[in-house]
């Protein structure tokens, strides 16, 4: 068991939950997400744990339903050679919401969108929570989550009228639309629909 | 009028006067031809990709400049998702293994080895010696053909022609051999859990040999050509600089994260495959420029190089599967005439081969960077989750901190030192 567990165990008293070893050797601890910011800062700057380097990010959702869906944190001390495994746990049918490690770790931008994009986990103080693997107006949910079919929420027939109903600009965001400053010079409607996300229905929505 | 029309009339979002389809200009107002304006101060967006070789694959990159100056850039990936930690929910752990050929293309060979290490540790299977000097072999042949790859396309990038055909003639003689051994050239799904596809053929060993002998010249003749060239290293030295404390905190890996001074390398400090029993040394550079990239790229084509010549002479006898009727199938021969051996045969293929509950990450050195695969399991025989720890997306993710700053060309020498490949940013 690697001592940093102790060491979070006195530092943050019933904030860190059960600590197990995984398969591969290395320790397993999960914390209460709350205290996620706190936990990791501290983490990172103690002397002693600096663990510096944030290895990855992802979430893991179980078959088992009754289970939580868990965030993982892969931390890394690059002087002392050791490695972490810090976990999250929220209820898959509550609010899936943790805090963002980015002011820490400018690395995990992009796999913090990533989770979100896959999972639907929202992370809180992200500077730019966006999709990022799909599309911004992907509009069939969260691929990764368990109750997302292998082939997609929409028919096929639907995905193909989408993909032929996309128009190039679409894909400019706004943000990057007002750098160019052409967004004003965009038809009123179609402006409308970039503002609105421009997303597609749910067969079961209508 | 046909159902197909009427779906393209609806993809339509204007006319204009004379009946074509409305665009909107993306350039910045007022540059209308013969109304040239003054431009000062105004920024322009431009757009690199997807459909452009410059960016590597289908990498679209929003650029804002100011005259030739980047501003900021937006990078947009996804357009080769395919989903394959989602398809590999619905496989057995074997089944998984030719997924794994199409993530980092470059380097097929390395991936496969990745996940069986990552299925094994989680089984808790112990690979046969042969077996593990042939997977380093076969770690080793990728990481020389993945930095030839780079090499042949970072120099057509900055210019150079002829390094470009070199290193794609000493990619082809190790395409070779992996066909050789394998059948196929890019899909080579070597691995299994447990063991091999196929032990090497009689006439591999020499070829490597071979190759092992003569590459160290091809990589002279480029050094000669590149190193000390003026054009090269006016285009490299001091572009796209990672300071030490930075290349942490983004989280970069692999010849990245050395270039700029982290001596960090998973086979070193964290060994896999026995690579603890090779000698061979871990080139770290000191700028953390795309010039150090460079040769500590050129340099790692040597180690890899020294190790194959290693793996060659300590190549041991034996099986290169275990010896677990519940994980390596049996012999045709065995399963037709042995009731047991047949039983074993039809459990794994109908129900494939179970992994106890729990979890595993395993990273190994791939040439990209720190290729992770992290498989849970719930005690079935396919994974909960299985989940590529991908190098070149996270590498990229710093892309635009690099390029803020630097001039419109030095962005494609700075997006080529990342060294990426869309397979397995967008997976």
């Amino acid at each position: 068991m690697n001592p940093s567990v102790d060491a979070l165990r006195t530092t943050f008293g019933d904030a860190i939950g059960r600590a197990e070893p995984a398969r591969d050797g290395e320790t397993i601890v999960v914390v209460r997400g709350e205290r996620l910011a706190d936990v990791m800062g501290w983490l990172r700057d103690t002397p002693g744990q600096a663990y510096d380097y944030l290895v990855d990010v992802t979430a893991v959702e179980y078959r088992d339903r009754e289970r939580a869906l868990e965030v993982v944190y892969f931390l890394r001390s690059l002087e002392r050679r050791a490695d972490l495994r810090v976990k999250v746990e929220l209820d898959p049918r509550g609010e899936l919401a943790v805090d963002s490690v980015t002011p820490l770790w400018a690395g995990a931008n992009w796999l913090e969108r990533e989770v979100y994009d896959m999972f639907g986990v929202t992370f809180r103080g992200h500077p730019d929570l966006r999709r990022i693997l799909m599309w911004e107006t992907y509009a069939e949910g969260y691929p990764l989550r368990k109750d997302f079919p292998l082939r997609g929420r929409f028919s096929r027939a639907e995905q193909v009228r989408q993909a032929l109903n996309a128009n190039p600009e679409a894909h400019y965001s706004l943000e990057e639309l007002s750098i160019a400053e052409a967004f004003d010079e965009l038809p009123a409607e179609m402006r409308e629909r970039l503002r609105r996300g421009e997303r597609g229905k749910l067969p079961f929505d209508e | 009028m046909s159902k197909r029309t009427v779906e393209l009339e609806l993809a339509t979002p204007g006319l204009d006067a004379r009946g074509q389809p409305a665009r909107v200009p993306l350039v910045a107002r007022g540059s209308e031809p013969g109304n040239e304006p003054d431009l000062g101060g105004e920024h322009l967006l431009i757009n690199l990709g997807p459909q452009h070789p410059a960016t590597h694959g289908v990498l679209r990159l929003v650029v804002e400049l100011d005259g030739e100056m980047v501003v900021r850039v937006i990078p947009h990936v996804g357009y080769l998702h395919s989903g394959f930690e989602k398809l590999g929910e619905y496989r057995h752990y074997n089944q998984i293994i030719p997924l794994t050929d199409r993530t980092d293309y470059l380097s097929p060979m390395a991936n496969n080895v990745g996940l069986a290490l990552a299925a094994e540790q989680l089984m808790g299977i112990e690979i046969t010696p042969r077996c593990q000097v042939l997977r380093v072999i076969a770690c080793e042949m990728s990481r020389i053909i993945s930095h030839m790859v780079w090499l042949g396309t970072t120099s057509i990038d900055l210019g150079a022609f002829t390094p470009f055909l070199w290193a794609f003639q000493e990619r082809e003689r190790i395409y070779d051999l992996q066909e050789m051994w394998t059948g196929a050239r890019l899909t080579t799904s070597v691995t299994r859990v447990g063991g091999l596809m196929a032990d090497v053929p009689d006439a591999f060993v020499p070829g490597l040999r071979h190759f092992t002998n003569t590459f160290p010249n091809t990589l002279a003749e480029i050094d000669r050509v590149l190193t000390r060239n003026a054009v090269w290293a006016g285009r490299t030295q001091g572009i796209g600089v990672m300071t030490k404390a930075e290349a942490i905190n983004y989280s970069l890996s692999g010849p990245m994260l050395r270039a700029s001074g982290v001596p960090y390398d998973v086979r070193k400090d964290k060994p896999y495959l026995g690579y603890e029993t090779y000698d061979f040394e871990v080139p770290v550079g000191e700028h953390g420029d795309v010039y150090d990239r460079y040769l500590l790229r050129l340099e790692e084509c040597h180690q890899s190089n020294r190790i194959l010549r290693q793996a060659l002479d300590r190549l041991p006898d034996g099986p290169i599967n275990v010896d677990d009727p519940r994980v390596i199938l049996p012999s045709k021969s065995r399963a037709m005439s042995d009731m047991e051996a047949m039983i074993f045969h039809f459990k794994q293929v109908m129900e494939g081969v179970k992994a106890p509950v729990g979890e595993a990450y395993v990273g190994i050195e791939n040439p990209k960077g720190e290729l992770g695969n992290y498989l849970v399991s719930d005690g079935t025989a396919k994974p909960v989750r299985w989940r590529i720890r991908p190098p070149s997306f996270i590498n990229l993710s710093a892309l635009p901190k690099m390029a803020e700053g630097h001039l419109l060309s030095d962005l494609i020498a700075i997006n080529a030192s990342v060294d990426i490949v869309m397979g397995e940013v967008d997976r």
